[in-house]
């Protein structure tokens, strides 16, 4: 895909996945290779497959064949050949190794803020409870949600859950944070807030692959953008290039153009 | 009459005590069985859901009654000979694990598909997601019908008089035979019933209001 990869091994390594529910097929043969400190965006269309591809990474999605690797390592399979899928503490481990923020939050609603960000740290990365606390404090605090540190989920506005969010999954020093359409389901007063925690963890240079249609945010923070149509990749490239009026990729022209229509 | 009665109490009180063992036993064998099937049943591969959802709908479709009779009378012919006791534990305890796996099945499936993904997507395995993200927030939603089961188990446990067991059901009988008064031992086993499963019903209730924070 890129050429620079070979300079700077992938953190996240991509390679000829595909994947059918059914005569469906979601994903064909999609590669892509993620180096560590970038920010690659996915855009398309609905059912282009962005979101399934993303699930793929943390394996909540298996897929039928190709290989994906962070960091050398396989996901979801024992081999990259083979179909047998890892034991079920190989895949909580592997999991860890990445944050996911999805669309719907998905904040535990019986534990507070807090509660949602030890949770994971004390089971998962074994810190006692004042450490994880601790911890907890720290990227509340990042993002803007100090005072919150007690309240249960549903005392939060949805910008300010989806903060937690962000915080729940970072707070795991994941390798690579997943990002699933993280403010499609916000009401647009409240997107900003959370765009800027995502565009300040970037500048701390956490490696990010996200599902977006917020294309201004899109062209500001990512290093590429990735365009996908009818389960695969169609263009990759810097944002100023896939983003810019003209480019040969019909596909892409039309997505663009219908894009701007329903949103300016 | 009174005098008979107060003559009969610690005899009562007996009876009163076998059916506080059976009942007990009986709910917390299906709750364990029960919780541990009903987990089978919504997470387990096809061939253990397929076992599950079969045993569940054959016990229930089930009279008690019936249940009871089968597992003394029924069973022996396969060798398994209980003794009255335990043959009736055993009948009212797959009777109330078909229903504990459903009261399970139907508030695990009350939380979202989301709250599972997210509790793997923080690297926690499957025990530790049912313990820390579902089962906390299943709990509300399971306990209104598990209680209601539980005072349901009390009452069914009058059953096994029917097998000549001595509960409380069996020592009122047999004060009426002897006092031939049954309306006031009737009503007086009527209210020890009514206290036993009115107490359960406030904690209930109690328990509820204090997990209702819980909101989605």
């Amino acid at each position: 895909m890129s050429n620079a990869s070979h300079a700077n091994p992938a953190l996240l390594d991509v390679s000829d996945v595909s994947k059918a529910f059914g005569s469906v097929v979601v994903l064909r043969s999609v590669s892509l290779k993620v180096t560590r400190g970038e920010v690659v965006t996915i855009i398309g269309p609905s059912g282009s497959g962005k979101t399934t591809l993303l699930r793929c990474v943390n394996f909540l999605e298996s897929y039928d064949s190709g290989s994906i690797r962070i960091d050398g390592k396989e996901v979801g399979y024992r081999e990259a050949g083979t179909r047998q899928r890892r034991s079920e503490r190989d895949l909580a481990t592997m999991r860890a190794e990445t944050g996911m923020v999805f669309q719907s939050f998905n904040l535990f609603p019986h534990l507070t803020a807090a509660g949602n960000i030890m949770l994971g740290l004390r089971k998962v990365r074994g810190k006692s409870s004042a450490e994880a606390r601790a911890i907890a404090e720290h990227w509340l605090g990042r993002v803007g949600l100090a005072h919150k540190a007690d309240s249960l989920p549903a005392e939060l506005s949805g910008g300010q859950q989806q903060r937690v969010g962000i915080a729940r999954a970072v707070a795991m020093e994941p390798k690579i944070l997943l990002l699933d359409e993280i403010t499609s389901a916000l009401d647009p007063e409240l997107v900003g807030e959370v765009l800027e925690v995502v565009r300040s963890l970037a500048e701390d240079g956490m490696t990010m692959l996200m599902v977006t249609h917020e294309m201004a945010f899109a062209r500001d923070a990512s290093s590429r953008i990735v365009f996908m149509a009818d389960g695969g990749i169609s263009a990759v490239g810097p944002p100023a290039e896939i983003l810019a009026a003209g480019f040969e990729n019909e596909r892409l022209r039309s997505f663009l153009a219908r894009f701007r229509a329903s949103h300016f | 009459m009174l005098g008979q009665i107060a003559y009969a109490l610690p005899f009562l009180a007996e009876g009163f005590a076998v059916t506080l063992w059976v009942s007990l036993l009986v709910v917390v064998l299906s709750l364990v069985v029960g919780v541990v099937m009903g987990v089978g049943l919504v997470y387990g591969p096809a061939p253990l859901r397929w076992v599950v959802r079969i045993f569940s709908d054959t016990i229930r479709g089930i009279p008690i009654l019936v249940l009871i009779f089968f597992v003394y009378y029924g069973l022996p012919a396969v060798g398994l000979r209980l003794e009255s006791f335990w043959a009736a534990v055993l009948a009212l305890t797959l009777f109330k694990t078909a229903q504990v796996i459903e009261y399970l099945r139907g508030a695990v499936g009350s939380i979202p598909k989301g709250q599972s993904e997210a509790a793997m997507a923080i690297g926690l395995t499957f025990r530790q997601r049912l313990t820390y993200v579902i089962f906390p927030q299943a709990f509300r939603r399971f306990l209104p019908p598990w209680i209601n089961g539980v005072t349901d188990a009390v009452k069914g446990s009058a059953l096994v008089s029917l097998l000549g067991i001595t509960d409380l059901m069996q020592a009122i009988n047999q004060v009426i035979g002897r006092t031939y008064e049954a309306m006031p031992l009737y009503i007086l086993g009527a209210l020890v019933y009514f206290a036993v499963n009115y107490a359960l019903s406030l904690a209930s209730r109690r328990l509820e209001r204090r997990f209702s924070f819980i909101r989605e």
